[in-house]
């Protein structure tokens, strides 16, 4: 009898599955209608003021129904998902604003003419140059800054030790710091003192961006590697294995799918860099096949100009910025199949 | 295939801290030597100064001498690698190579160093190696999946048919079944006493009956106290060690009246 009791006492009064839902509704109700009763009610003031009142009322229910502790679960849950949803806001807004403002003028012909003979705010034109100019420049960046990224990552997680350690870390943190106008201007000024002045070319915008990108590299790599057990390490170096072909054939494609993730994270960053470009490479209306000599058209500054030029050229502007997105956004969809590729087998 | 170790006035060092101190002991061939002590006393860190895995650690080095079939492992320009070619280990918690079939952790050795090897040759050493090992019954049906996929113990014989494929002459064992299950042990323990046909086996262990039962000479190690170097005690015949040894430190260890 006594077992029967203390198991009736110790069940839990829940609420139902469907009442955080109704909560929600009549919070949004009455904020609406408080709403109604003042200026009107708008959509972004009733989600505000909806959900404060949500967040309240759903403690003070769960409070009543369910017990403190329940109450307490319920509102961190909301406070969480509400800072989910704050932060989804922007994302949506953005891709959706950019989608229906760039898809009216996005067509084959806005992929495969460039701006040769089209003036000001003439209908017409694309941006086959830009995108051409874009895969150059971003191109030339990540040969760059690869490479490089992965090496120096690769001395400070398994040669490195000491000063010289600490001090590649203390700069590469300086280096992600860096404004990506400074990075446009060393690479310009590189570029004057070698090549003399007036030399533009999409060489130049590369370095510019691949100062930029090194260090994102050299972090999002060094966190990988770090991440390998070094009991793989001791596993390959009992089995006979040097050191560098315990790096090359253990570490390395242990950690291949995050290494991937990382530059490709890096990669997409930079695309999108227009301060700089502007600085080094300019912009130029024709196709340049040459990255060596000539200014080059990039999509960011190509979207800058158009822009600013208005009229038609506004619909170009957003055409070309859906374009860079779809890049961007490309880049991080091969990244996510690239890491699942490789990922350890069996982990998955 | 096997070889006896000579080690004479053997000291440890991490850095400035000396781990290890004045080690002299035979390891004989075609034998199982199994070292015991309490917990960071050095037995750990003097086995892998037998295959130079030591020094993997930064800072970490070997004074004295340890010498396999006259060539000492510490001599001027002795490679490392070579040295831990001829001397395999496993580890104590089982490690086979998450992004490898079972197939290939096998022939690790072999695919890690870039050496080539014909198709016919690979498959009948994975084969030898997995039975020298006692899992190839288990494992031959499904040798392209991934070696984390096998259980624990399963994964510890994985690990030592990958360091008896590469054919060293000693296997040195860091607690192998400390992370196993006793049927899984078990089954460790039988291949430890195969294995002794072939090949010279140190084993560390924390299990007195273990060292008991799979070998033939112990050596007790102990450690005077916290920041003092672990010494050699006691060495001799596994019989004669558990059942009268000469060091009274060695009958209260053994007999659970330690410290």
């Amino acid at each position: 009898m006594t077992t029967v009791a203390t198991s009736a006492e110790n069940r839990i009064r829940r609420l139902p599955a469907w009442a955080p839902w109704a909560i929600l509704a009549a919070s949004m109700a009455l904020a609406a209608g408080i709403l109604a009763l003042g200026q009107g009610p708008t959509i972004a003031g009733v989600l505000l003021i909806g959900a404060l009142l949500y967040v309240v009322a759903i403690t003070a229910v769960s409070r009543a129904v369910e017990g403190h502790r329940y109450a307490k679960d319920r509102l961190a849950t909301t406070l969480v998902t509400a800072a989910f949803l704050i932060a989804m806001v922007p994302l949506v807004s953005l891709v959706i604003t950019v989608v229906v403002n760039g898809i009216g003028a996005l067509s084959l012909d806005f992929f495969t003419t460039d701006m040769v003979g089209v003036f000001g705010q003439d209908p017409g034109g694309g941006a086959y140059h830009a995108v051409i100019g874009t895969l150059y420049v971003v191109g030339i960046a990540a040969l760059v800054s690869i490479p490089l990224g992965i090496f120096t990552a690769i001395y400070l997680v398994e040669y490195g030790g000491g000063r010289i350690k600490r001090a590649i870390t203390v700069l590469v943190d300086v280096m992600t710091g860096i404004p990506s106008i400074v990075a446009g201007l060393f690479a310009y000024s590189l570029f004057l003192l070698i090549f003399g002045p007036a030399y533009r070319s999409a060489l130049v915008g590369g370095v510019a961006l691949a100062v930029l990108m090194t260090p994102v590299v050299v972090r999002s790599v060094e966190e990988m590697l770090r991440l390998v057990p070094n009991e793989l390490r001791e596993a390959s170096y009992a089995l006979g294995v040097p050191k560098w072909l315990t790096i090359l054939k253990v570490v390395l494609r242990t950690s291949i799918a995050g290494i991937t993730t990382g530059v490709m994270i890096a990669i997409a960053r930079v695309t999108g860099e227009t301060a700089p470009l502007l600085i080094t490479v300019g912009l130029a209306n024709n196709v340049n096949y040459d990255a060596f000599d000539g200014r080059i058209a990039t999509l960011p500054v190509y979207v800058y100009r158009q822009y600013s030029q208005g009229g038609a050229s506004v619909d170009r502007a957003w055409a070309a910025a859906l374009t860079l997105i779809v890049i961007v956004m490309a880049l991080n969809l091969i990244a996510r199949l690239v890491s699942r590729y490789f990922s350890p087998r069996g982990l998955r | 295939m096997s070889k006896r170790i000579d080690i004479s006035d053997l000291n440890v060092f991490y850095g400035d801290f000396k781990a290890v101190e004045d080690i002299t002991m035979a390891i004989e061939s075609r034998s199982v030597t199994a070292l015991i002590g309490p917990s960071g006393c050095g037995k750990s860190t003097f086995l892998r100064t037998l295959n130079r895995m030591h020094e993997v650690i930064p800072g970490a080095y070997v004074t004295g001498k340890a010498v396999m079939d006259g060539q000492d492992l510490y001599g001027p320009g002795v490679d490392p690698v070579v040295v831990r070619r001829q001397v395999g280990m496993v580890f104590q918690r089982p490690n086979p190579f998450p992004t490898m079939s079972i197939y290939d952790n096998v022939l690790a050795g072999v695919k890690l160093n870039n050496r080539r090897m014909k198709k016919a040759d690979a498959d009948d050493l994975v084969e030898s190696s997995l039975t020298g090992a006692n899992l190839w019954s288990e494992v031959k049906d499904r040798l392209d999946q991934p070696g984390s996929s096998l259980s624990g113990g399963q994964q510890q014989r994985l690990c030592i048919a990958r360091a008896i494929a590469v054919r060293p002459d000693v296997l040195l064992m860091d607690e192998p079944c400390s992370a196993l299950d006793p049927i899984s042990t078990l089954a460790i323990e039988e291949l430890i006493h195969q294995l002794k046909q072939d090949y010279t086996i140190v084993i560390v262990t924390h299990n007195m009956q273990q060292a008991a039962r799979v070998s033939d000479r112990t050596g007790f190690f102990n450690i005077a106290g916290t920041g003092k170097p672990g010494r050699l005690i006691e060495m001799d015949d596994t019989a004669t060690m558990f059942s009268s040894p000469s060091v009274q430190a060695t009958e209260d260890y053994i007999s659970g009246r330690f410290g």
